[in-house]
Protein backbone atom coordinates (compact mmCIF):
# COMPACT_ATOMS: atom_id res chain seq x y z
CA UNK A 1 0.00 0.00 0.00
CA UNK A 2 2.52 2.24 0.73
CA UNK A 3 4.65 1.12 -2.49
CA UNK A 4 1.20 2.24 -4.24
CA UNK A 5 1.23 6.06 -2.33
CA UNK A 6 4.76 6.14 -3.51
CA UNK A 7 3.76 5.40 -6.53
CA UNK A 8 1.08 7.73 -6.97
CA UNK A 9 3.56 11.07 -5.40
CA UNK A 10 5.85 10.41 -8.11
CA UNK A 11 3.55 10.60 -10.75
CA UNK A 12 1.90 13.73 -9.36
CA UNK A 13 5.43 15.25 -8.82
CA UNK A 14 6.28 14.69 -11.85
CA UNK A 15 3.22 16.18 -13.71
CA UNK A 16 3.79 19.38 -11.33
CA UNK A 17 7.28 19.62 -13.14
CA UNK A 18 5.66 18.79 -16.65
CA UNK A 19 3.02 21.40 -16.01
CA UNK A 20 3.38 23.50 -19.37
CA UNK A 21 3.17 19.86 -20.99
CA UNK A 22 -0.32 19.36 -19.38
CA UNK A 23 -1.90 23.06 -20.25
CA UNK A 24 -1.73 21.61 -24.07
CA UNK A 25 -4.95 19.30 -23.23
CA UNK A 26 -6.32 22.15 -20.98
CA UNK A 27 -5.68 25.19 -23.92
CA UNK A 28 -6.44 22.84 -27.10
CA UNK A 29 -10.08 21.87 -25.43
CA UNK A 30 -10.80 25.78 -24.68
CA UNK A 31 -9.66 26.66 -28.26
CA UNK A 32 -11.74 24.04 -29.94
CA UNK A 33 -14.90 24.77 -27.83
CA UNK A 34 -14.44 28.74 -28.16
CA UNK A 35 -13.84 28.40 -32.40
CA UNK A 36 -17.61 27.04 -32.39
CA UNK A 37 -19.72 30.14 -31.64
CA UNK A 38 -17.58 31.81 -34.17
CA UNK A 39 -18.07 29.18 -36.83
CA UNK A 40 -21.62 28.21 -36.48
CA UNK A 41 -23.21 31.48 -35.36
CA UNK A 42 -23.48 33.13 -31.82
CA UNK A 43 -27.64 32.35 -31.66
CA UNK A 44 -28.19 30.10 -28.73
CA UNK A 45 -30.65 27.69 -29.97
CA UNK A 46 -27.87 26.40 -31.86
CA UNK A 47 -25.39 26.55 -29.58
CA UNK A 48 -27.73 24.83 -27.10
CA UNK A 49 -28.07 22.03 -29.38
CA UNK A 50 -24.81 20.87 -30.92
CA UNK A 51 -23.41 22.37 -27.26
CA UNK A 52 -23.23 19.13 -25.64
CA UNK A 53 -21.60 16.61 -28.29
CA UNK A 54 -19.11 19.76 -29.12
CA UNK A 55 -17.80 19.48 -24.86
CA UNK A 56 -17.84 15.40 -25.47
CA UNK A 57 -15.97 15.68 -28.96
CA UNK A 58 -13.58 18.19 -27.49
CA UNK A 59 -12.78 16.28 -24.63
CA UNK A 60 -12.36 13.20 -26.39
CA UNK A 61 -9.78 14.41 -28.33
CA UNK A 62 -7.69 16.34 -26.04
CA UNK A 63 -7.86 13.16 -23.73
CA UNK A 64 -5.81 11.38 -26.68
CA UNK A 65 -3.41 14.41 -26.65
CA UNK A 66 -1.61 13.83 -23.58
CA UNK A 67 -2.43 10.01 -23.22
CA UNK A 68 0.63 8.77 -24.39
CA UNK A 69 2.33 10.55 -21.35
CA UNK A 70 1.01 8.04 -19.22
CA UNK A 71 3.65 5.46 -19.90
CA UNK A 72 6.15 7.13 -22.65
CA UNK A 73 8.81 8.32 -20.15
CA UNK A 74 8.68 5.36 -18.54
CA UNK A 75 8.91 3.01 -20.92
CA UNK A 76 12.29 5.13 -22.73
CA UNK A 77 14.10 5.93 -19.80
CA UNK A 78 13.39 2.28 -18.01
CA UNK A 79 11.66 3.26 -14.90
CA UNK A 80 8.85 0.96 -16.56
CA UNK A 81 11.30 -2.22 -16.40
CA UNK A 82 12.01 -1.48 -12.66
CA UNK A 83 8.35 -1.06 -12.07
CA UNK A 84 7.58 -4.18 -13.47
CA UNK A 85 10.38 -6.25 -11.79
CA UNK A 86 9.62 -4.45 -8.16
CA UNK A 87 7.56 -5.75 -5.49
CA UNK A 88 4.34 -3.62 -6.07
CA UNK A 89 1.35 -6.04 -8.41
CA UNK A 90 1.48 -4.99 -11.67
CA UNK A 91 -2.58 -4.25 -12.57
CA UNK A 92 -2.45 -2.49 -8.89
CA UNK A 93 0.22 -0.40 -9.85
CA UNK A 94 -1.50 0.23 -13.40
CA UNK A 95 -4.42 1.58 -12.05
CA UNK A 96 -2.42 4.19 -10.22
CA UNK A 97 -0.40 5.69 -12.98
CA UNK A 98 -4.44 5.80 -14.90
CA UNK A 99 -5.57 7.60 -11.77
CA UNK A 100 -2.54 10.07 -11.94
CA UNK A 101 -3.06 10.71 -15.25
CA UNK A 102 -7.21 11.58 -14.66
CA UNK A 103 -6.52 13.82 -12.04
CA UNK A 104 -3.46 15.35 -13.65
CA UNK A 105 -4.97 15.86 -17.31
CA UNK A 106 -8.74 15.15 -17.39
CA UNK A 107 -9.33 16.80 -14.19
CA UNK A 108 -8.48 20.53 -15.08
CA UNK A 109 -11.10 19.83 -18.24
CA UNK A 110 -14.26 18.96 -15.82
CA UNK A 111 -12.76 22.20 -13.60
CA UNK A 112 -13.17 24.80 -16.77
CA UNK A 113 -15.87 23.14 -18.08
CA UNK A 114 -18.86 25.40 -16.28
CA UNK A 115 -16.93 28.42 -18.16
CA UNK A 116 -17.55 26.59 -21.43
CA UNK A 117 -21.46 25.97 -20.99
CA UNK A 118 -21.86 29.54 -20.69
CA UNK A 119 -19.54 30.27 -23.94
CA UNK A 120 -22.37 27.15 -25.35
CA UNK A 121 -25.29 28.72 -23.31
CA UNK A 122 -26.30 25.29 -22.12
CA UNK A 123 -29.02 25.65 -19.44
CA UNK A 124 -28.39 24.69 -15.46
CA UNK A 125 -30.11 21.53 -16.12
CA UNK A 126 -27.90 20.87 -18.72
CA UNK A 127 -25.13 21.37 -17.04
CA UNK A 128 -25.45 19.30 -14.27
CA UNK A 129 -25.86 16.39 -16.65
CA UNK A 130 -23.29 17.27 -18.31
CA UNK A 131 -20.85 17.16 -15.31
CA UNK A 132 -22.31 14.09 -14.47
CA UNK A 133 -21.92 12.20 -18.01
CA UNK A 134 -17.80 13.85 -17.87
CA UNK A 135 -17.82 12.44 -13.93
CA UNK A 136 -18.35 9.21 -14.99
CA UNK A 137 -17.58 8.83 -18.36
CA UNK A 138 -13.68 10.61 -18.86
CA UNK A 139 -12.82 7.51 -16.01
CA UNK A 140 -13.44 5.60 -18.90
CA UNK A 141 -11.45 7.41 -21.43
CA UNK A 142 -8.17 7.17 -19.48
CA UNK A 143 -8.71 3.84 -18.54
CA UNK A 144 -9.64 2.21 -21.84
CA UNK A 145 -6.65 4.57 -23.22
CA UNK A 146 -4.25 3.06 -21.26
CA UNK A 147 -4.70 -0.20 -22.47
CA UNK A 148 -4.23 1.38 -26.14
CA UNK A 149 -1.25 3.35 -25.10
CA UNK A 150 0.59 0.19 -23.27
CA UNK A 151 0.18 -1.76 -26.62
CA UNK A 152 1.50 0.94 -28.74
CA UNK A 153 4.37 2.06 -26.39
CA UNK A 154 6.81 -0.04 -28.10
CA UNK A 155 6.12 1.23 -31.23
CA UNK A 156 7.30 4.48 -33.01
CA UNK A 157 5.43 6.98 -33.50
CA UNK A 158 2.00 5.03 -32.14
CA UNK A 159 0.39 8.72 -32.03
CA UNK A 160 -2.15 8.06 -34.77
CA UNK A 161 -2.48 4.47 -34.48
CA UNK A 162 -3.77 5.35 -30.71
CA UNK A 163 -6.36 7.82 -32.14
CA UNK A 164 -7.27 4.79 -34.83
CA UNK A 165 -8.06 1.84 -32.10
CA UNK A 166 -9.83 3.98 -29.63
CA UNK A 167 -11.83 6.61 -31.36
CA UNK A 168 -14.29 3.77 -32.28
CA UNK A 169 -14.47 2.41 -29.12
CA UNK A 170 -15.27 5.63 -27.70
CA UNK A 171 -18.58 6.31 -29.86
CA UNK A 172 -21.45 4.52 -27.53
CA UNK A 173 -19.83 7.03 -24.64
CA UNK A 174 -20.18 9.80 -26.48
CA UNK A 175 -23.64 8.92 -27.93
CA UNK A 176 -25.04 7.78 -24.41
CA UNK A 177 -23.29 10.91 -22.98
CA UNK A 178 -24.66 13.63 -25.35
CA UNK A 179 -28.61 11.87 -25.53
CA UNK A 180 -28.54 12.34 -21.26
CA UNK A 181 -27.64 15.84 -21.72
CA UNK A 182 -30.45 16.45 -24.62
CA UNK A 183 -32.65 14.44 -22.25
CA UNK A 184 -31.77 17.15 -19.34
CA UNK A 185 -32.38 19.82 -21.88
CA UNK A 186 -36.05 18.99 -22.61
CA UNK A 187 -36.42 18.15 -18.70
CA UNK A 188 -36.51 14.55 -18.82
CA UNK A 189 -35.12 11.84 -17.04
CA UNK A 190 -31.54 10.70 -17.71
CA UNK A 191 -30.84 8.12 -15.39
CA UNK A 192 -31.31 5.62 -17.92
CA UNK A 193 -27.90 7.03 -20.03
CA UNK A 194 -26.00 7.42 -16.72
CA UNK A 195 -26.65 4.24 -15.95
CA UNK A 196 -25.04 3.07 -19.35
CA UNK A 197 -22.30 4.87 -18.67
CA UNK A 198 -21.64 3.88 -15.14
CA UNK A 199 -22.00 0.28 -16.22
CA UNK A 200 -18.85 0.91 -18.65
CA UNK A 201 -16.87 2.58 -16.38
CA UNK A 202 -17.32 -0.24 -13.67
CA UNK A 203 -16.30 -2.77 -16.26
CA UNK A 204 -13.62 -1.36 -17.55
CA UNK A 205 -12.45 -0.19 -13.86
CA UNK A 206 -12.84 -4.27 -12.77
CA UNK A 207 -10.90 -5.45 -15.99
CA UNK A 208 -8.71 -2.83 -17.49
CA UNK A 209 -6.13 -2.83 -14.57
CA UNK A 210 -5.11 -5.75 -15.86
CA UNK A 211 -5.24 -5.83 -19.24
CA UNK A 212 -3.03 -2.73 -19.29
CA UNK A 213 -0.36 -4.72 -16.93
CA UNK A 214 -0.62 -8.15 -19.31
CA UNK A 215 0.07 -4.68 -22.63
CA UNK A 216 3.04 -3.76 -20.45
CA UNK A 217 4.54 -7.08 -20.22
CA UNK A 218 3.82 -7.88 -23.51
CA UNK A 219 5.69 -4.64 -24.87
CA UNK A 220 8.83 -5.48 -22.69
CA UNK A 221 9.14 -8.49 -25.83
CA UNK B 1 22.60 -24.13 -2.76
CA UNK B 2 20.92 -23.03 -5.92
CA UNK B 3 20.23 -19.49 -6.25
CA UNK B 4 18.72 -19.21 -9.93
CA UNK B 5 18.96 -21.82 -12.56
CA UNK B 6 18.04 -22.03 -16.09
CA UNK B 7 16.86 -25.10 -17.88
CA UNK B 8 16.71 -25.78 -21.72
CA UNK B 9 16.30 -22.16 -22.23
CA UNK B 10 15.57 -21.43 -26.26
CA UNK B 11 14.89 -17.54 -26.98
CA UNK B 12 14.34 -16.36 -30.70
CA UNK B 13 13.96 -12.51 -31.38
CA UNK B 14 12.98 -11.11 -34.58
CA UNK B 15 12.94 -14.36 -36.10
CA UNK B 16 16.45 -15.04 -35.37
CA UNK B 17 17.53 -17.97 -32.92
CA UNK B 18 19.95 -16.72 -30.34
CA UNK B 19 20.73 -19.92 -28.63
CA UNK B 20 18.92 -22.85 -27.69
CA UNK B 21 18.84 -25.68 -24.97
CA UNK B 22 20.73 -23.22 -22.33
CA UNK B 23 21.18 -24.85 -19.32
CA UNK B 24 23.53 -23.23 -16.16
CA UNK B 25 22.92 -23.49 -12.12
CA UNK B 26 24.17 -20.47 -10.31
CA UNK B 27 24.83 -21.21 -6.53
CA UNK B 28 25.25 -18.78 -3.17
CA UNK B 29 28.48 -16.93 -3.46
CA UNK B 30 28.95 -17.35 -7.12
CA UNK B 31 29.40 -15.19 -10.33
CA UNK B 32 28.17 -16.01 -13.98
CA UNK B 33 30.37 -13.91 -16.18
CA UNK B 34 27.72 -13.90 -20.11
CA UNK B 35 30.16 -13.47 -22.66
CA UNK B 36 29.97 -13.16 -26.77
CA UNK B 37 30.51 -10.74 -29.47
CA UNK B 38 27.62 -7.69 -29.96
CA UNK B 39 23.93 -9.27 -30.90
CA UNK B 40 25.01 -12.93 -29.80
CA UNK B 41 21.72 -12.74 -26.83
CA UNK B 42 23.40 -11.52 -23.63
CA UNK B 43 21.16 -8.69 -23.00
CA UNK B 44 18.26 -11.43 -24.18
CA UNK B 45 19.85 -13.31 -22.26
CA UNK B 46 19.64 -11.10 -18.50
CA UNK B 47 16.19 -10.14 -19.82
CA UNK B 48 14.56 -13.51 -19.66
CA UNK B 49 16.30 -14.43 -16.36
CA UNK B 50 14.65 -11.24 -15.04
CA UNK B 51 11.42 -12.35 -16.43
CA UNK B 52 11.04 -9.39 -18.52
CA UNK B 53 10.77 -11.44 -21.25
CA UNK B 54 9.09 -15.14 -22.30
CA UNK B 55 11.75 -17.22 -23.28
CA UNK B 56 10.47 -19.32 -26.49
CA UNK B 57 10.70 -22.33 -24.10
CA UNK B 58 12.69 -23.83 -21.49
CA UNK B 59 12.03 -22.39 -17.45
CA UNK B 60 14.09 -20.20 -15.27
CA UNK B 61 13.66 -21.23 -11.60
CA UNK B 62 14.78 -19.16 -8.75
CA UNK B 63 15.38 -21.42 -5.23
CA UNK B 64 13.58 -24.46 -6.97
CA UNK B 65 10.75 -22.93 -8.08
CA UNK B 66 9.44 -21.22 -11.33
CA UNK B 67 9.71 -17.68 -11.65
CA UNK B 68 6.10 -17.30 -13.00
CA UNK B 69 5.48 -19.37 -10.21
CA UNK B 70 6.90 -16.45 -7.47
CA UNK B 71 7.65 -13.48 -9.17
CA UNK B 72 6.73 -11.63 -6.14
CA UNK B 73 9.21 -12.97 -3.88
CA UNK B 74 11.67 -13.44 -6.47
CA UNK B 75 11.37 -9.19 -7.38
CA UNK B 76 11.95 -8.72 -4.14
CA UNK B 77 15.25 -10.46 -4.18
CA UNK B 78 16.31 -9.06 -7.17
CA UNK B 79 18.22 -6.21 -8.32
CA UNK B 80 18.65 -5.50 -12.13
CA UNK B 81 20.80 -3.10 -13.88
CA UNK B 82 20.19 -3.04 -17.31
CA UNK B 83 20.39 -0.69 -20.36
CA UNK B 84 17.85 1.65 -19.91
CA UNK B 85 18.88 2.91 -16.35
CA UNK B 86 15.67 3.72 -15.02
CA UNK B 87 16.22 7.16 -13.93
CA UNK B 88 13.92 9.76 -14.41
CA UNK B 89 15.54 13.28 -16.02
CA UNK B 90 13.25 15.54 -14.35
CA UNK B 91 13.35 13.87 -10.66
CA UNK B 92 16.48 14.76 -8.73
CA UNK B 93 18.76 11.30 -7.99
CA UNK B 94 17.38 11.51 -4.04
CA UNK B 95 14.11 11.49 -5.14
CA UNK B 96 14.38 8.64 -8.19
CA UNK B 97 16.14 6.45 -5.70
CA UNK B 98 13.76 6.98 -2.67
CA UNK B 99 10.99 5.93 -4.77
CA UNK B 100 12.39 3.08 -6.21
CA UNK B 101 13.00 1.50 -2.71
CA UNK B 102 9.66 2.45 -1.90
CA UNK B 103 8.26 0.51 -4.80
CA UNK B 104 11.15 -2.17 -4.11
CA UNK B 105 9.74 -2.31 -0.33
CA UNK B 106 13.52 -1.42 0.82
CA UNK B 107 13.44 0.75 4.05
CA UNK B 108 15.66 3.19 3.92
CA UNK B 109 15.67 7.26 5.64
CA UNK B 110 17.00 10.27 3.19
CA UNK B 111 20.51 10.60 5.41
CA UNK B 112 21.12 6.64 3.92
CA UNK B 113 20.50 7.75 0.68
CA UNK B 114 22.73 10.71 0.96
CA UNK B 115 25.43 9.04 2.51
CA UNK B 116 25.36 6.08 -0.72
CA UNK B 117 25.26 9.03 -3.33
CA UNK B 118 28.49 10.49 -1.25
CA UNK B 119 30.21 6.88 -1.61
CA UNK B 120 29.68 7.71 -5.20
CA UNK B 121 31.50 10.80 -5.86
CA UNK B 122 28.10 12.63 -5.72
CA UNK B 123 28.46 15.17 -3.62
CA UNK B 124 26.11 18.41 -4.32
CA UNK B 125 24.30 16.82 -7.00
CA UNK B 126 21.92 15.25 -4.80
CA UNK B 127 19.07 17.69 -5.54
CA UNK B 128 19.67 18.16 -9.33
CA UNK B 129 17.29 16.96 -12.17
CA UNK B 130 18.89 13.52 -13.16
CA UNK B 131 18.49 14.72 -16.39
CA UNK B 132 21.51 17.33 -15.60
CA UNK B 133 23.74 14.90 -15.03
CA UNK B 134 26.53 13.76 -17.15
CA UNK B 135 25.82 10.09 -18.46
CA UNK B 136 28.38 8.38 -16.22
CA UNK B 137 26.92 10.67 -13.15
CA UNK B 138 23.11 9.40 -13.78
CA UNK B 139 25.10 5.98 -14.24
CA UNK B 140 26.64 5.83 -11.02
CA UNK B 141 23.17 6.92 -9.51
CA UNK B 142 21.42 3.76 -10.71
CA UNK B 143 24.20 2.01 -9.47
CA UNK B 144 23.38 3.52 -5.89
CA UNK B 145 20.75 0.98 -5.70
CA UNK B 146 22.83 -1.89 -5.39
CA UNK B 147 24.26 0.08 -1.89
CA UNK B 148 20.28 0.59 -0.59
CA UNK B 149 19.17 -2.34 -1.09
CA UNK B 150 20.36 -4.91 1.21
CA UNK B 151 18.20 -7.62 0.89
CA UNK B 152 18.48 -9.38 -2.46
CA UNK B 153 20.00 -12.02 -2.83
CA UNK B 154 20.50 -11.97 -6.67
CA UNK B 155 22.22 -8.82 -9.16
CA UNK B 156 21.57 -9.25 -12.50
CA UNK B 157 24.00 -6.61 -14.23
CA UNK B 158 24.10 -5.51 -18.03
CA UNK B 159 27.60 -3.70 -19.22
CA UNK B 160 27.48 -2.22 -15.81
CA UNK B 161 31.10 -0.38 -16.17
CA UNK B 162 30.18 1.42 -19.25
CA UNK B 163 30.57 4.54 -19.33
CA UNK B 164 32.00 4.85 -15.34
CA UNK B 165 35.46 5.99 -15.02
CA UNK B 166 38.54 4.24 -12.94
CA UNK B 167 37.41 5.17 -9.56
CA UNK B 168 33.47 4.52 -10.45
CA UNK B 169 35.55 0.66 -11.90
CA UNK B 170 36.86 0.38 -8.62
CA UNK B 171 34.11 0.99 -6.81
CA UNK B 172 31.93 -1.45 -8.26
CA UNK B 173 34.18 -3.84 -8.38
CA UNK B 174 35.10 -3.67 -4.41
CA UNK B 175 30.89 -3.81 -4.31
CA UNK B 176 30.49 -6.82 -6.51
CA UNK B 177 33.58 -8.36 -4.18
CA UNK B 178 31.69 -7.66 -1.10
CA UNK B 179 28.58 -9.27 -2.42
CA UNK B 180 29.57 -12.07 -3.36
CA UNK B 181 31.32 -12.76 -0.22
CA UNK B 182 28.09 -12.37 1.86
CA UNK B 183 26.70 -15.23 0.03
CA UNK B 184 25.23 -13.36 -2.89
CA UNK B 185 24.84 -14.54 -6.39
CA UNK B 186 25.51 -12.00 -9.33
CA UNK B 187 24.93 -12.73 -13.18
CA UNK B 188 26.65 -10.11 -15.24
CA UNK B 189 27.71 -9.13 -18.62
CA UNK B 190 30.91 -6.85 -19.72
CA UNK B 191 33.19 -6.58 -22.43
CA UNK B 192 36.02 -5.27 -19.86
CA UNK B 193 38.31 -7.45 -18.28
CA UNK B 194 37.34 -7.88 -15.01
CA UNK B 195 39.97 -7.69 -12.40
CA UNK B 196 38.89 -10.48 -10.04
CA UNK B 197 38.19 -14.04 -10.71
CA UNK B 198 34.84 -15.04 -11.82
CA UNK B 199 33.45 -18.44 -10.76
CA UNK B 200 31.64 -19.59 -13.85
CA UNK B 201 31.33 -18.36 -17.61
CA UNK B 202 28.93 -18.81 -20.25
CA UNK B 203 29.96 -17.97 -23.21
CA UNK B 204 27.37 -16.92 -26.63
CA UNK B 205 27.90 -17.42 -30.09
CA UNK B 206 27.00 -15.38 -32.65
CA UNK B 207 24.58 -17.10 -34.63
CA UNK B 208 22.87 -16.35 -38.23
Amino acid sequence: MAALLALLRRDLALAYRQRAELMQPVLFFMLVISLFPLGVGPGPETLKMIGPGVIWVAAILSSLLGLERLFRDDFTDGSLEQLILSAVSLPAAALIKVLAHWLTSILPLIVISPLLALFLHLSEAMYWALLATLLLGTPLLSLIGAIAVALTIGLNRGGVLLALLLLPIFIPLLIFATSAVEAASMNLPFGAQLAFIGAMFLFSLALAPFAIAYALRVSQN
Amino acid sequence: MSVISAHDLSVIKRDRLLFERLSFDLCKGNLLYVKGPNGAGKTSLLRVLTGLVEPESGQVRFAQKHIKSCREEYNQQLVYFGHKLGINHSLSAVENLSYWCQQHHVKVCRQQIFTTLETLNLVGLEDIPAGNLSAGQQRRVALARFWLNNHARLWILDEPFTALDTQGIALLTEKLQDFLAAQGAVIMTSHQKLDFACTQELYLEYRL
